[in-house]
Parts: C-alpha cells; structure tokens; sequence
C-alpha cells in the first residue's frame, strides 16, 4: 500500500435521517487512499444510506464530506459508483454496450453525445469484466452476474481515483465473485480506493484489507488485521459473535 | 365510401384535412413523450394530469364568459401544472405513495371540476353550451391554428429531445447513477414532466380529459413490445400514435354518430392487442411457439441421448435395437423417431433402430453444444 497518510474520504459529523429516524448518527470517518474496504453490519445499519451520502444522492441533515480534501461537487470526476444491481429496471429497452457507454458521459458533459473514443473505452471495460461477447445483448436477457459485470464495467469506464460499490456480491455465482474481487485488486494495485458495502463477513479477511464496522454509529475502522475480530463483530451484530476470524 | 374516394376527400376538404393532420401530430407526439412516461413507470400520472386539467377550463370560462380554445389550453395547462406538482410534493413531504397521491389529486381536480361544469351549465348564458365536450373532446373543433400549435409543441419537443437524448436516456434507466455523474436530475424531471404535461393538455380538445391517458400510452406500450432499442421505440410509439390518429378520423368521419376521441383510442388499443400477441420478440404468439419448440427439441435431445447410452455399450454403434425397449423411456414417441430418422440421426427398419455415425457424434457433443449455444 502506498501513502497512508493520505487520505481520499473524509467524513466528519455525519448524521442522515429519514423520517425522524436516525439511519446515521455522527459518523466520523477517514478513509486512506488505495484501499480495499469492506462497509460491514446488520441490514439496516446504513451502509448503502453512507455510500449514498458521500455521493449526495441523500441529502444529510448534518456533517460534511471531503473527497481529497475538496467537496465533492467538485470532484465528481474521481468518483465512480456502482449502485445495487435492484435499483435499476433490466427490462429497459437498451444493450450491454449502451449501458457501459452511459460510464462516458460524465467526462462528456451536458448535451455532447459519446463518439469512437467513448465506445473504445466502453469496449475495453466490457473486455476486462469478460463480457465484450455479450456487448449487444439487451440487458434482460443477461443473467444476473452478467448484469453486475455490465454495472462495474460502467464504473470502469469513468477511471475514477475512488470507487463505490453497493453490495456487488449480491446474487452473483462464485465464478461472478471471483472475477469482480480479482478486477478490485487490481483497481487496488493501480492506486485506487475501492469502498464496498459487503455482507459475507467470511470472505471479508480474504478480499479486504480494510474494514469498517457501522451500525447506525460507527462501531471501528482500520485495518481488517488489527480490527476484525469478534469484539467488533459482537459490538455491531448485537449478538455474540463467533465468525470463522479463523487466521 | 372507399379509401380511395377518402383519401381524395382528405385532400381536398379544408375540416377533414384540418382534423386529419391535428390528430396526427396528437398521436404522435403523445407517443414520443408518451414512451418516456412508460419506461418512468409514471403511467398514471398522464391520467391524473388530464383529469386535474378540467377545473382550469372551466375556470377560464368564468373569467372570460366566452368559448375560446387559446384561454382554455391556458387555464388547462396551469391547472394541470399546479396538479403534477401538487403529486410531486405529496410524494416527496409525506409518507403516501405514488399511486395514491396520483389518485388524490385525480379525484380532487376532476370532482372540483365537473362542479363548476354543472354549475356553469346553470348559468343564464349561451355561451357555456359544447363545454362539456372537453370530457370526451371534439375532433371537430379543431381548427388550423390549433394544429399549427400543435405542430409548433412538437417541433420543440422533438428539438429537446434530440438536445438531451443522453440525459433523458440516463435519468429514465438510473436516476441516482444519473446524479453521481453531475447532471441536474430535478431540471431534467421537470422538462420532461413539462412537456408530458403540454402534450395531455394539447390533446384534450380532441380526445377529452377522461381518454387522454390512453394517447399517451397505448401507442408507447405498443411500441415496446417490437424493439428493444429506445429510440426505435420512442419512433415507432410516434408512428403508431399518429396512425391511431389518422385511421380513427376515418372511421369516425366515413360513420355517422361515431365520436372521433374515442374511436382514435380504440384504434390505439388495437395496435396494442396486436402487438402483445403478434410481435416477435415479446409477443405471447411467439413466445409459446418458442416454448413448445424448446420443449420438443428437448425431448429430441433426451431420446438421442438415451439411444447414445445404449450404443456406445456396442462395438458397432450402428447395431440394430428394437423400439421396444425405448418404451420404457418416458417421452419417446413415433413422432420423435421420425424425427430423428429425417435428421438422419438413427435407421428405423420394422422393429429395430440403429443409430448413425451422424446421429452418434451429434448424441455425443450435445452437452457440448448446448453450452455453445448457451454463450452465443
């Protein structure tokens, strides 16, 4: 890893509610550059409303976030965000291609349509997620691994310094899994950071290298070696939680 | 009255002609603007627009006390303006859902407004007579500076849409993705809203408050169902749009007593029914003649493989078996071993069958060959 110090998310006092209710309650939280972080805790804890937050899509009623340093209506071009792949409807009339070239238009801007430069980079993305074969299948028609591909192969496309990526496992059969977590260390090895919402605590020692435990507060940060471990664990799942922390 | 000779009279009678393209351009434009309110899954909120229209035309007649169409398109258009916004913040300040604020907006506006349409037909003036005819429309009134109107509003549109074609693409399939890559999304939402809303109020004249909805969606819903691709759909809902037009003025105009709005929505309808059975891709017709073909070819595949199974136990793979012991394999029937024979996969002679080098490799590579087809 290179440069701790630096750090690519800061987020300080941060508290949404919906309703009344608190989702989150004064998250204070740094995230260095080029990490792999898992987003851990019990549905409902948050995680995709803090992801949503830092990307203003939910407006907090408090608190504030800095990408690098700057808000991030200033820097949306260093960021990426792959949504859950339920948000969306997949019967909407359109390809693999056309959805990976929306990636695009960000850099493009208002009213400029996407032209050969756009679709090289959109072909190379749907490449390395292997789907370039799929490229003009409508997207119904593809499995739902296949559409997660389509949706981080989107992400791709925006070359963004960090990445965002709401629970990309969800659904998706372990040739899928493997595939997207070998694509994220290597977004890792470049330099970037990559934030994922995660619920397979399993598998969280083996793909991450950073975690943090929310729910609704949060519980810790830091490094999965030092931080993951049944204290932390039993602190945000409520119950007493024995996980297979088996290194 | 042939086609021929109709087609003739369209050319050359001013009203038929007038109606004739008005109801067109209708068409097609509530198909265009119709196939975004579609995919946005708003397909009600063009029904709660013309309904909460109503109460501005009358609203506009008691100002002015006289019949005129500019003034009401004017009162229809804030009224129904005032409505879509009035759904939007219900949504967002409280807890109600979208079908519900639809539907209390809908009744709100149309009771307020068949109140004063009782209430204005009460009134000591010859004027108000022919108001009630925005409930179902008029084709007839249309006049020549209505249809410019029109042709001027989908001349825009279509600029528009042409304009931010990538935005409105974006925003219609992933809104908070749409966000994230800075692009104003509230603005977006209103144009397109915007112009929904000033399609549905052009069209009341013609069609009515109660049926406008149908303009707006049975020719998008139509269109989907032929092509998987947005801006061939959002074209072909203009086609069909504007057929629904022209072919509903003709029947209403060759039939005596026949109201054109209604007829226009029928004819619209129909394109509907049409295509949710005969299109290709999605179409019910098809899709059951796929599933049985899948069905027998599978069967095919199943009988060949327990035929295979047998063979290869062989040193000769063409060793005659007798059909008989394949009667104890669920699913093989005459037909499927006739099948298989005009493929020439397996001899049949009398009682017996053999199975071909053909039909053996082909038995052999059909694990293969479905995991091929699998990936194309």
């Amino acid at each position: 890893m290179t440069s701790k110090e630096k750090i690519a998310v800061q987020i300080d006092d941060l508290t949404v509610a919906y309703n009344y209710k608190p989702v989150l309650w004064d998250i204070d939280l740094a995230i260095p550059e080029g990490v792999l972080m898992a987003i851990v805790g019990p549905n409902g804890a948050g995680k995709s409303t803090l992801i949503k937050s830092i990307l203003d899509i939910i407006k907090p009623i408090a608190g504030s976030i800095q990408i690098y340093g700057k808000a991030y209506k200033t820097q949306r071009s260093l960021v990426a965000y792959v949504p859950q792949k339920g948000s969306v409807d997949w019967d909407f009339p359109t390809t693999a291609l056309d959805v990976v070239m929306m990636g695009t238009y960000g850099s493009l801007g208002w009213i400029k349509r996407p032209g050969q430069k756009q679709k090289k980079a959109a072909l190379e993305a749907l490449e390395k997620v292997g789907m370039l074969a799929f490229k003009n299948r409508q997207i119904s028609q593809l499995s739902g691994g296949q559409q997660q591909r389509i949706f981080l192969a989107r992400a791709l496309v925006q070359n963004a310094s960090i990445y965002f990526m709401d629970e990309p496992f969800q659904g998706v059969d372990a040739t899928t899994e493997k595939a997207i977590i070998n694509i994220l260390k290597e977004l890792r090895k470049a330099g970037k950071t990559v934030i994922v919402v995660h619920h397979d605590l399993q598998t969280v020692p083996e793909y991450f290298d950073w975690v943090t435990f929310l729910n609704v507060k949060k519980i810790a940060t830091g490094p999965v070696k030092d931080i993951f471990n049944d204290d932390n664990l039993t602190k945000t799942y409520g119950i007493n939680y024995k996980v297979a922390v088996s290194q | 009255m042939n086609p021929q000779e109709y087609i003739e009279l369209v050319f050359t009678d001013y009203t038929l002609r007038t109606i004739t393209i008005g109801t067109a351009v209708l068409g097609a434009i509530c198909g265009m603007l119709g196939s975004f309110a579609v995919l946005r899954k708003q397909s009600l909120l063009g029904d709660a627009i013309s309904h909460a229209a109503l109460p501005g035309i009358a609203i506009a007649f008691l100002i002015i006390k006289t019949k005129n169409s500019s003034a009401f398109l004017l009162g229809a258009l804030i009224s129904g303006l005032i409505g879509t916004f009035w759904i939007r913040g219900i949504i967002k300040k409280t807890h109600l859902k979208s079908d519900t604020a639809l539907g209390l907006i809908l009744s709100l506006f149309f009771g307020f407004g068949m109140l004063l349409l009782t209430y204005i037909q009460k009134m000591p003036n010859a004027n108000q007579a022919g108001l009630e005819s925005y409930l179902f429309g008029q084709a007839a009134t249309l006049l020549e500076s209505d249809v410019w109107l029109m042709v001027i509003v989908t001349g825009i549109s279509l600029i528009v849409l042409l304009l931010f074609w990538k935005e409105l693409k974006l925003l219609l399939f992933d809104p908070d993705y749409t966000k994230t890559l800075g692009f104003n999304t509230k603005f977006l939402d209103i144009l397109i809203t915007s112009f929904i809303v000033v399609a549905i109020v052009l069209g009341l004249q013609t069609v009515g408050v109660v049926l406008m909805s149908a303009m707006l969606l049975a020719p998008a819903a139509a269109a989907r169902q032929w092509t998987n691709n947005l801006a061939v759909m959002v074209i072909l809902a203009a086609i069909f749009g504007a057929f629904s037009g022209i072919l509903g003025t003709a029947i209403s105009a060759s039939q005596n007593n026949l109201s054109t709005g209604p007829v226009i929505v029928l004819v619209a309808a129909v394109f509907v029914v049409f295509s949710f059975l005969f299109s290709p891709g999605r179409g019910l017709l098809f899709r059951e003649i796929r599933f049985r073909k899948n069905r027998n070819d599978l069967q095919l595949h199943k009988t060949l493989s327990f035929m295979y199974n047998i063979a290869k136990t062989h040193e000769d793979i063409s060793h005659p078996h007798a059909i008989r012991i394949l009667n104890n394999f669920q699913g093989f029937t005459r037909k499927s071993l006739q099948k298989l024979e005009d493929k020439d996969f397996v001899k049949i002679q009398g009682t017996m069958w053999s199975m071909t080098t053909k039909g053996y490799h082909a038995a052999a590579n059909l694990y293969n060959q479905l995991l091929k087809q699998e990936d194309e």
